[in-house]
C-alpha cells in the first residue's frame, strides 16, 4: 500500500511543478493515445500547458467516454447553507472568522423551510454546507440536521469542518451518503499563508480527513482543490494523487471531483496570476474523465451559463442549480453573507430545460435512504 | 419463436433492456417498444419508492401502461443485508416480487460479490421473492443459485458497461450446458453480434443497457438487437454446423469407395 505523506510530500510539489511545465507535445500525444488506463503522468501530460492545444481531442474522448459510462444524463443538486459562522481565518474565504458579517446558523424549523421549498423544485439529493464552528455546528448539529431532511431527500451530502473516525461513523449511520472536503492547495507552504488561524490551518489532519471517511464506511468521498489559490496545474495533480490513492485503498467508495474557482468574496484580494480561463478548467474536467471513466464530477453555479451549458458534455456528471450560498438564501433572507458569488443564477427550472434541449435527461434521484442501514 | 419461461411468467421475447443512461423516459419506452422486449429492469435508487409509484415515476408509470414487466434491482447495495432491504422495498413499491439481485460493492469495475449475492439469494427465495441473480460467470457459483432456489442466473459477459461482448464465453458455456434454470447473459453485451453469439451457444436471453441507451439511435439499435436475440436463438435451435480448424471438402473425396 502507498503511503500518503510519501505520495504528497514536502518533495512533491516541487517534482510535479518541474513536471507539468516541461511536458513536450510528444509526451500529450503519447497519453492521448492511451488505450488502457491513465497512468499520473499521462494525467499531468494532458493538463499540461502543451495539452491545451489538444482541447478537441481531449474533449471528444472525454465526451465518449462519459456516455458509455454515465449515459446522457446529468445529476442535480442544491447546496443548503445551514451556517455561516466560522472560526477559521482563510484568506479568501467570505465566512473567514476575521469577516466582520452577520453570523447565522438555522434552527431545526428554518432547516425544515428551506427543505420544503427546495423540495418543491424538484431536488432530491442535497448538499449541507456549514463554515467550522465546533461549537454551534458540530457532529451533532449536523446529525440532527441530516435527521430532519431525510424525509425530503434520498441523498445527502455534506461540507463541513473534518470530523474525527467516530464522528464520521455516527453521521454514516444517521444517513450521510457523501462528505465533501477540499484540500484548496496541496501546497504545504501557501497552504499555511491562506490558512492562518483556527483547526483548518493544520494542513495534515486535513489531508487524512478522506482516509477517515473511507475507514468510517461512507458512501461518497468528494475531492478538490481551490483553483486559484496555488498553480492549478500543480494542484490538481496532487488531487490527481490523492484520488488515485484512495481509490486503491478504498475499492467500495465513490468519488467525485469539484472545480471551485476562485470568485470574488467580501474583502478577499484575487491574484489574476493563478486565474484559469475556461480552456484550461475544460481541460482539467476532460483529463479527469480521462483517468478514470466511473469519477463523478461536478459543476458548482460559480461557473458562467455559456460554460455549464456546455461543459456536461465533456465529462461533468452532477450540477447544482438555482442556487444560494448563504444560510437561509432560499426562503429567509435576501443573497448577502454569502461565501462566493454565484454567476449563474437561473431557476432550477431553466436548467432543467436547458440539459432536456440539449438531449439530456436531468436525473433527480439516484440513491436511497434503504442503503443507510450499518 | 419458442417462449421463455420464468417463474410464472412466460415471455415471447428474449431481450431484457436496461432503463438507464437514455436521454429522456421518452426515449427509454419508445426503444423498449421498438425492441419487442417484454421486461425492463430498473434500479430502485433511480425511483420514487412511495406506494404509487406505478403510476406516479416518470420512468415506472409509462413502463407500466405499456404492459412491460418490471425488473426492479438492487444497484446499490454492497452486502446482502442492504440488498436484501432494497428488494423488499421495491417488493412494496412496484408491487412485484422479482429482484434482480444486484451486489458490487467495488465501485471501479462493478463486479458483483459471489458470497454477499449467495447470501441474499438464499434469503429472497425464503421471503417468496422470485430471484435474477447478477453474477460472475463462475459455474460453481450458478449451481449454488440454482439449487438454492433462484428462477434463473445472469452471468456477466464482460465487465458492467465495458461493450466488450462475450469475454466469459468459455465459463458461459460450461453454464449453460450445467443449468437446469434459464440463462441470461447480464452485462458487457456491447453490440448485436454479442447477443447473438450469447444466443448461439444457448442463453436463454440477453439483457442488454448501455449498448442501446448510448447508441446515437437508440430506438434503431433497440430494434437491431431484438434481431440479433432472434437470429441467436434461431440458429442455437437450428444445431449450427461445427467448425473445424481444418478445411472440411464440402462432397467427400472418398465417395468412389464406397
Amino acid at each position: 500500500m502507498i503511503n500518503l505523506n510519501d505520495l504528497i510530500s514536502k518533495n512533491s510539489w516541487a517534482y510535479w511543478e518541474d513536471y507539468v511545465h516541461n511536458v513536450s507535445r510528444h509526451d500529450v500525444e503519447t497519453s492521448l493515445n492511451i488505450t488502457g488506463k491513465h497512468s499520473i503522468q499521462d494525467f499531468a501530460n494532458l493538463i499540461s500547458a502543451s495539452g491545451e492545444q489538444f482541447i478537441n481531442n481531449l474533449a471528444a474522448a472525454a465526451n465518449q467516454k462519459t456516455i458509455q459510462r454515465f449515459g446522457r444524463t446529468v445529476q442535480l443538486y442544491a447546496p443548503m447553507y445551514l451556517s455561516n459562522e466560522c472560526q477559521n481565518i482563510c484568506t479568501y474565504c467570505g465566512f473567514s472568522f476575521d469577516h466582520k458579517i452577520q453570523r447565522k446558523t438555522l434552527t431545526d424549523s428554518e432547516i425544515i423551510q428551506e427543505a420544503e421549498f427546495l423540495k418543491l423544485q424538484g431536488f432530491d439529493h442535497i448538499l449541507l454546507v456549514t463554515g467550522e464552528a465546533n461549537k454551534t455546528v458540530g457532529t451533532n448539529y449536523i446529525a440532527n440536521a441530516v435527521k430532519l431532511l431525510q424525509p425530503y431527500f434520498s441523498q445527502i451530502a455534506i461540507e463541513i469542518q473534518p470530523l474525527n473516525t467516530d464522528e464520521y461513523k455516527l453521521l454514516v449511520a444517521s444517513g450521510v451518503h457523501t462528505v465533501l472536503v477540499y484540500q484548496e492547495t496541496y501546497n504545504r507552504n501557501t497552504y499555511k499563508e491562506y490558512h492562518t488561524k483556527g483547526k483548518k490551518s493544520n494542513y495534515q489532519y486535513r489531508l487524512e480527513t478522506a482516509d477517515r471517511l473511507g475507514e468510517a464506511g461512507i458512501h461518497k468521498i468528494g475531492l478538490g482543490a481551490l483553483l486559484g489559490l496555488d498553480d492549478w496545474r500543480v494542484d490538481s495533480i496532487h488531487c490527481a494523487l490523492h484520488f488515485l490513492y484512495l481509490r486503491q485503498k478504498f475499492p467500495s467508495v465513490k468519488f467525485s471531483i469539484s472545480f471551485p474557482r476562485l470568485r470574488p468574496a467580501v474583502g478577499v484580494k484575487h491574484d489574476e496570476n493563478k486565474f484559469m480561463t475556461d480552456v484550461q478548467l475544460a481541460q482539467l474536467i476532460a483529463t479527469y474523465r480521462l483517468l478514470d471513466i466511473n469519477l463523478e464530477l461536478s459543476i458548482s453555479t460559480r461557473e458562467a451559463k455559456k460554460f455549464r451549458d456546455n461543459i456536461f458534455k465533456l465529462g461533468i456528471t452532477s450540477m447544482s442549480a438555482g442556487s444560494k450560498t448563504n444560510p437561509g438564501g432560499y426562503t429567509l433572507l435576501e443573497q448577502e453573507l454569502e461565501q462566493f458569488e454565484i454567476d449563474d443564477d437561473r431557476s432550477v427550472q431553466e436548467i432543467y430545460d436547458m440539459l432536456t434541449i440539449a438531449g439530456y435527461e436531468p436525473v433527480w434521484k439516484d440513491w436511497d435512504q434503504i442503503f443507510h442501514i450499518n | 419463436m419458442h417462449p421463455l419461461i420464468i417463474a410464472d411468467h412466460t415471455f415471447h421475447n428474449r431481450l431484457i433492456l436496461g432503463s438507464g443512461k437514455y436521454a429522456s423516459a421518452e426515449l427509454m419506452i419508445a426503444s423498449v417498444l421498438a425492441s419487442g422486449s417484454e421486461m425492463v429492469t430498473i434500479a430502485l435508487k433511480r425511483i420514487v419508492t412511495q406506494q404509487d409509484a406505478i403510476t406516479s415515476d416518470h420512468l415506472i408509470a409509462p413502463l407500466v401502461r405499456a404492459g412491460v414487466k418490471l425488473l426492479p434491482n438492487t444497484s446499490g447495495a454492497r452486502t446482502a443485508k442492504e440488498a436484501v432491504l432494497a428488494a423488499e422495498l421495491a417488493r412494496q413499491a412496484l408491487q412485484t416480487n422479482w429482484i434482480k439481485l444486484e451486489i458490487h460493492p467495488d465501485q471501479n469495475y462493478l463486479l458483483p460479490d459471489p458470497i454477499e449475492t449467495l447470501i441474499a439469494a438464499e434469503e429472497l427465495v425464503k421471503k417468496g421473492f422470485v430471484v435474477l441473480p447478477y453474477v460472475h460467470a463462475d459455474p460453481p457459483l450458478c449451481k449454488r443459485l440454482e439449487n438454492c432456489g433462484c428462477a434463473v442466473v445472469m452471468p456477466l459477459a464482460s465487465p458492467i458497461g465495458s461493450n466488450k461482448g462475450m469475454q466469459m464465453r468459455d465459463m458461459i458455456a460450461i453454464i449453460i450446458e450445467q443449468s437446469n434454470i434459464p440463462v441470461i447473459i447480464d452485462a458487457g453485451i456491447g453490440k448485436p453480434s454479442h447477443a447473438t453469439e450469447a444466443m448461439e451457444i444457448g442463453a436463454s436471453a440477453v439483457l442488454v443497457n448501455t449498448a442501446v441507451a448510448t447508441a446515437n439511435d437508440p430506438i434503431e439499435m433497440g430494434k437491431a438487437f431484438d434481431m440479433a436475440v432472434k437470429a441467436g436463438f434461431i440458429a442455437n435451435s437450428a444445431g449450427p454446423a461445427i467448425s473445424y480448424s481444418n478445411a472440411q471438402a464440402s462432397s467427400p473425396l472418398t465417395e468412389f469407395l464406397m
